[in-house]
């Protein structure tokens, strides 16, 4: 019992984080049509920032993380203005190769600044445990459900009532219609690409702080954003959240039941990723493409 | 309003002043010249292929032709992206539609609002003060149209579910919400039955008659365009072959030539 409430929070912290990035991915993806390889190094990018702003210049934390957060969003729309822009109207392929060097090119830039070597993180998230139905838990793995949870509350309303969020939405419909509706579609972009950048940095906070240190393993959860997409449906911010939350859970229970020995735990999600481009490629709640002839 | 037949028509608001548009070595449009005058409805036809939409995407700025000029009261729109076009007042719907599949019919006809709408983030998250006025301002036009359409009991479906002909009349309304002084309609009526199509007339009428709106009209029912119309320009290939009243268009051999063919033409002269 104490085991499955553990390895239930641990997997549902884990999940909302990858949510948390899957979300950014898709928002990308619904507006523009762009496949982001980079979203892992939008996590290093949070993450780094946020060691610069607390331990290096000495923030307080609270406010440090904002800083780190507002200069995320500021990359994020710079990463599309000055790269993807002039690729408007390219082929897929074409757009998918860039940003897999643009993953590479901001990998090196990171290592050219902070170095390769791993780096102790900032701890401020609380790492005292509380006792939860029975279950040792940490405090910092119920810091980040909260947080994940507030982020996507404040997303709802902002796609639900703000004039900017309905546009994005307008824009995910039908660009032809949104730009005759007199909505710019590259404002649309840049916010997504914000957007983006703000929910993988805070994703990429709460890692740093959950593993105690920063380092390029943090990109590697960028990866994992593919299994919880590609099951979610690449189109569906829901399907990101569920997604995220699901394999969140089976990496969990895998890696907590299977043989370690196995590494189950890291395999398990891309097992998911094959079975479900099998089955049901548009994945749980994918717009299902129907083409007429 | 003023219809132009008088002696000395009035400044035109919309003027397509030598426009020609090249795709690849492909002509589709070739130095195009005429004008649409306020409170007027414009028809456009043509075989297919004549360049009818792409003179239409040049006007709301989907395509940019490579010569010429289109004023718009009096300011050259050529160049501008598509979403300023529209703000300056120009709206449009689509030959194939293009609506809001996923939303609602009243949340299509508020995305209308758009472009009027003026509170940001902040404001319009609270709803207060401000926005609540905005809101209820941009609610009574949206009704409007509503009324005018006769769509009221289909305001809160989604509109990817709603019937063809329905879907159409949503796409007229949601142009009509931005208050557009002109509206462009491709194919308004293509696909309807003759009753659909008589509604449709009525509607684009009274959108003329009553917001004052000047329409230019792409349209294949030759029977609509020439009872609705106040103007006829006809397309071939990419050219203008023929600019005037219906009754002027009707009886002009290059458009008789066009539509059914010069062997019509010559027998007839016979």
């Amino acid at each position: 019992m104490e085991k499955i409430v553990q390895l239930t929070l641990s997997g549902i912290a884990n999940g909302a984080i990858f949510a948390l990035v899957a979300l950014g991915f898709v928002l990308i993806y619904k507006s523009s049509d762009v496949i982001n390889f980079a979203q892992g190094e939008l996590l290093l990018i949070g993450a780094y920032l946020t060691y610069t702003t607390v331990e290096m210049i000495g923030l307080w934390w609270p406010l440090g993380v904002i800083v780190a957060v507002l200069l995320a969003a500021i990359i994020g729309v710079l990463i599309e203005q000055l790269v993807l822009r002039p690729l408007i109207g390219e082929p897929v392929i074409s757009v998918i190769m860039v940003t897999i060097g643009l993953s590479s090119l901001l990998r090196a830039i990171i290592g050219g600044i902070w170095g390769v070597t791993p780096r102790t993180a900032p701890q401020f998230l609380p790492r005292d445990t509380i006792t939860l139905f029975g279950a040792s838990v940490g405090v910092d793995r119920l810091w980040a459900i909260a947080l994940a949870l507030t982020l996507f509350a404040l997303l709802t309303l902002f796609f639900r009532y703000s004039r900017e969020g309905i546009a994005m939405r307008a824009v995910a419909d039908d660009q032809q219609a949104a730009l005759s509706m007199g909505i710019s579609v590259k404002k649309v972009w840049a916010v997504a690409w914000a957007i983006a950048a703000v929910t993988a940095s805070v994703g990429g906070i709460l890692l740093m702080s959950i593993f105690g240190g920063v380092s390029g393993q943090i990109a590697r959860v960028g990866l994992l954003v593919f299994p919880v997409v590609i099951l979610g449906g690449l189109d569906s911010i829901p399907g990101a959240i569920v997604g995220g939350l699901i394999i969140g859970l089976l990496q969990s229970f895998a890696g907590g039941y299977l043989p370690p020995e196995l590494g189950m735990g890291e395999v398990v999600p891309f097992i998911i990723l094959l079975l479900i481009l099998l089955i049901r490629p548009y994945g749980l709640y994918g717009q299902r493409i129907i083409e007429r002839v | 309003m003023t219809k132009s037949n008088g002696a000395s028509p009035p400044r035109p608001q919309l003027e397509i002043d030598g426009v020609s548009l090249d795709f690849g070595g492909v002509r589709a449009l070739s130095n195009v010249h005429f004008n649409v005058y306020p409170g007027t409805i414009q028809a456009i036809i043509g075989p297919n292929g004549a360049g009818k939409t792409s003179l239409l995407n040049c006007i709301s700025g989907l395509y940019r032709p490579q010569h010429g000029a289109i004023r718009f009261e009096g300011r050259n729109i050529v160049g501008m992206a598509p979403h300023h076009i529209a703000r300056l007042g120009i709206a449009r719907s689509f030959q194939n539609i293009e609506l809001f599949r996923h939303m609602t019919v009243l949340d299509n006809l508020m995305l209308g609002r758009h472009i009027h709408m003026r509170s940001g983030i902040l404001s319009g998250g609270i709803y207060w003060g401000r926005a609540q006025r905005e809101e209820i301002a941009h609610r009574e036009v949206v009704e409007r149209v509503i009324d005018l359409l006769e769509i009221q009991s289909i305001r809160k479906k989604v509109v990817g579910a709603l019937p063809y002909g329905l879907q159409k009349r949503v796409e007229l309304g949601r142009a009509l919400a931005m208050s557009p002084r002109l509206l462009l309609l491709d194919e308004p009526m293509a696909g309807m039955n003759s009753e659909e199509k008589e509604d449709m007339a009525r509607f684009i009428l009274d959108v003329n008659e009553e917001w004052g709106a000047t329409i230019v009209l792409i349209e294949h029912d030759m029977g609509v365009v020439m009872d609705i119309s106040d103007r006829v320009a006809v397309l071939e290939f990419g050219q203008l072959i023929a600019d005037g009243t219906p009754d002027e268009v009707r009886s002009d051999p290059k458009v008789i030539d066009a539509y059914l063919g010069r062997e019509h033409a010559i027998r007839q002269e016979r």
